[in-house]
Formats: C-alpha cells, sequence, structure tokens
C-alpha cells in the first residue's frame, strides 16, 4: 500500500467515524449533548493543533540546528596544508 | 602439518584486527564532478589523507562531465602524483546527470562497498572512517551522513535556508516515514550491490533522487545506519535554492508519497 493510500485509508476511517458519532442516532451516549458539541468541532481543533505542533516542531529544530564553526575553521587550515603540500608534490593549481 | 598450522595462523591473524576493516574490504569513491578544478585536489588530499591514516584499502573514481574549468586536467595531473590505482578517472563527453554518473563509475570500481559524496569541499572525508566503523557495527546495506541528528550540523546557512531545510525534511518525515533523517543528503556508504540495485529502480532527478534511494531501500527491506556529519556550504551564495527547486522538491515528494 502506498503512503497515500495510507493516509487516505487512515482519514476515511477516522471520518466516518466522525461522522457516524455526530450525524448518525447516538447509541448509548450518556450526555448526547455535551459530547456531541465536542465532537462536532473536533477535526477543526485538530487541524489547528496539528498546525501549531508542526510549527512549533519546526521552529525548535531551526532553533537547535548545529552550526559547525569547528568545522569550517578546521576545514580552513586543512585547505591551506593541502595546497601546500600539494604544490610541493609537483601539482599546478 | 607445519603448512597447515601456519595458513591457519594466518587467517586468525587477519581477523584479530579489531576495529579495522578486514584486509579484503575495499572502499570505492565516486567523486562525479563538473567544474571542481579549485576543489578536486583539496578533497582528494583529504581522502587520501583519511584513508592512509585509517589504514584503509581504496580507490577514488573522478567522474568528470566535460567540465569547461580544466578539471579533468588537474585530475590528470593527481592521477600522476597518486597513482591509476588509487585515482581513476573515468570521464564523459558532457554533463549528463548523477544517477548515470554512479553507473557509469560502478562498472569501474573495484571495491565491494562505495561512497557516494560531494566534490566541493562540504562533506568531509574524515567521516568516511567512522561510517565504516557504522556499517561493520550494525552490518548495514547503507550508511547515511545526517545534519539533523546528534552533533550533525551545518556551517554558513542563514535562516531562511535552515528553516527552508527543517520545514522540508519536515514534511518529508510525516509524509513517507523514511526511518532516517537526513534524506536529501548525498553523503553515504553503500554496499557495492546494493547501490546497484536502487539505482535500477529509481527514477527521479536531484534532490529528490537521493531521497528515492533512501525509501526505496527501506521498500527492499535494506538495513540503514546514521552517522551524525557536518556540512560545510562554501557556495550557498552562488548555489540556487529559489523557487524552481522547491517546486520540483515538491512535486518530486508528492509523486513518491504517492507511488511507494
Amino acid at each position: 500500500m502506498t503512503k497515500l493510500a495510507q493516509w487516505l485509508w487512515g482519514l476515511a476511517l477516522l471520518g466516518s467515524t466522525w461522522a457516524a458519532l455526530t450525524m448518525g442516532p447516538t447509541l448509548g451516549l450518556e450526555l448526547p449533548l455535551t459530547c456531541r458539541e465536542v465532537l462536532w468541532p473536533l477535526p477543526a481543533y485538530l487541524l489547528v493543533t496539528v498546525g501549531c505542533f508542526a510549527l512549533g516542531t519546526v521552529g525548535y529544530r531551526v532553533a537547535t540546528f548545529h552550526d559547525c564553526e569547528d568545522a569550517a575553521l578546521e576545514l580552513q587550515n586543512q585547505i591551506q596544508e593541502a595546497r601546500a603540500d600539494l604544490t610541493r608534490r609537483g601539482l599546478r593549481f | 602439518m607445519a603448512s597447515v598450522e601456519v595458513s591457519r595462523s594466518l587467517h586468525r591473524s587477519r581477523w584479530d584486527q579489531e576495529g579495522q576493516a578486514p584486509r579484503q574490504d575495499k572502499f570505492s569513491v565516486l567523486l562525479p564532478t563538473y567544474n571542481e578544478r579549485e576543489n578536486l585536489p583539496l578533497i582528494v588530499w583529504l581522502l587520501v589523507k583519511s584513508f592512509t591514516e585509517s589504514g584503509i584499502n581504496y580507490e577514488i573514481i573522478v567522474i568528470d562531465d566535460g567540465s569547461p574549468d580544466g578539471t579533468r586536467e588537474v585530475a590528470e595531473q593527481l592521477e600522476k602524483i597518486y597513482g591509476s590505482d588509487k585515482i581513476l578517472l573515468r570521464p564523459r563527453e558532457k554533463k549528463l546527470g548523477l544517477g548515470t554518473a554512479y553507473i557509469h563509475g560502478m562498472k569501474h570500481a573495484t571495491g565491494n562497498y562505495i561512497i557516494i559524496m560531494d566534490a566541493d569541499l562540504s562533506h568531509h572525508p574524515k567521516f568516511i572512517p567512522e561510517f565504516i566503523r557504522k556499517q561493520k557495527e550494525g552490518n548495514f546495506d547503507i550508511v547515511s551522513g545526517t545534519r539533523y541528528r546528534g552533533n550533525g550540523g551545518v556551517y554558513g546557512w542563514d535562516l531562511k535556508r535552515k528553516i527552508i531545510s527543517r520545514g522540508a525534511n519536515f514534511i518529508t518525515q510525516i509524509l513517507l516515514r523514511p526511518g532516517a533523517s537526513d534524506l536529501t543528503g548525498s553523503f553515504r556508504l553503500y554496499r557495492k550491490e546494493v547501490l546497484q540495485k536502487l539505482i535500477e529502480k529509481c527514477v527521479s532527478k536531484g534532490y529528490v533522487f537521493q531521497m528515492e534511494m533512501i525509501v526505496r531501500a527501506r521498500q527492499l527491506n535494506y538495513t540503514i545506519g546514521e552517522v551524525p556529519i557536518s556540512f560545510v556550504d562554501r557556495v550557498y551564495g552562488e548555489s540556487k535554492l529559489g523557487g524552481n527547486e522547491i517546486v520540483s522538491f515538491l512535486k518530486g515528494l508528492l509523486t513518491l508519497f504517492a507511488t511507494t
């Protein structure tokens, strides 16, 4: 099954459950009105929450993205060393 | 009788070299180049240094796509300096793309492991012994360098570039759940037969090609290990990460999402 198919299945499952609970006759719910009031806007709430989570995660990862200053410095030094050594060995740059 | 004992102790001493690749492993580095006249000598020097310091059996295959800046001449000089058993020149007439460069390079590779990397000094050869160690540790089919985990990182990226990179990686992780943290990275170690198999199956180009390799690898149940690497970007100012690149990345990502 492709990833797209998995997503569509998952969404179809959740979607149909939600639709059945909010629009069909309520079966065995003790407080039907309160539950329905929560259930009805749930997809919208979830979307917003997921959106915030995504932004938060990406923001955190950008903020903690490691800057390799020493790697850059080390490379600079090694470049000097390399050029000197290669010139000694006869390389014409 | 005596000769049997001698050969048995020789066999034992070969496997006693703990922590080092057994003498029969050979690592072929594929270096596709285009206009790398300045960088090629440096990257080769660093590769030779890393390999000889670690006692690793290696060869470097330079696949130049008809660079107009004299990359090929510099490569020929390097071949004279280091020997044609270590530096193999396998050029092509014109720019033909990365996938075909790997195929072309592998035809001439005598190693049983292949290392792919960029020739512009953004990938540092000092990580190669770590890749090898990791590969031995987990008997991995692929070892991928990651900029996003451990003490991996980048140098020379501004905020915009970092945001795009992390954002794209996030979307990729959500959609593809690939089991590897850095999909667009191109600093990797492959078993030769694994790379051959994967290239046969891959159809995309550019960034997406590297992503597709990992996705296909997971499909084929190959194991992937990761090693944090530092990516020193000296050419970002000149390289284009404009709207076009982003659009083609997204198109490729959605294609992979829908077809794998």
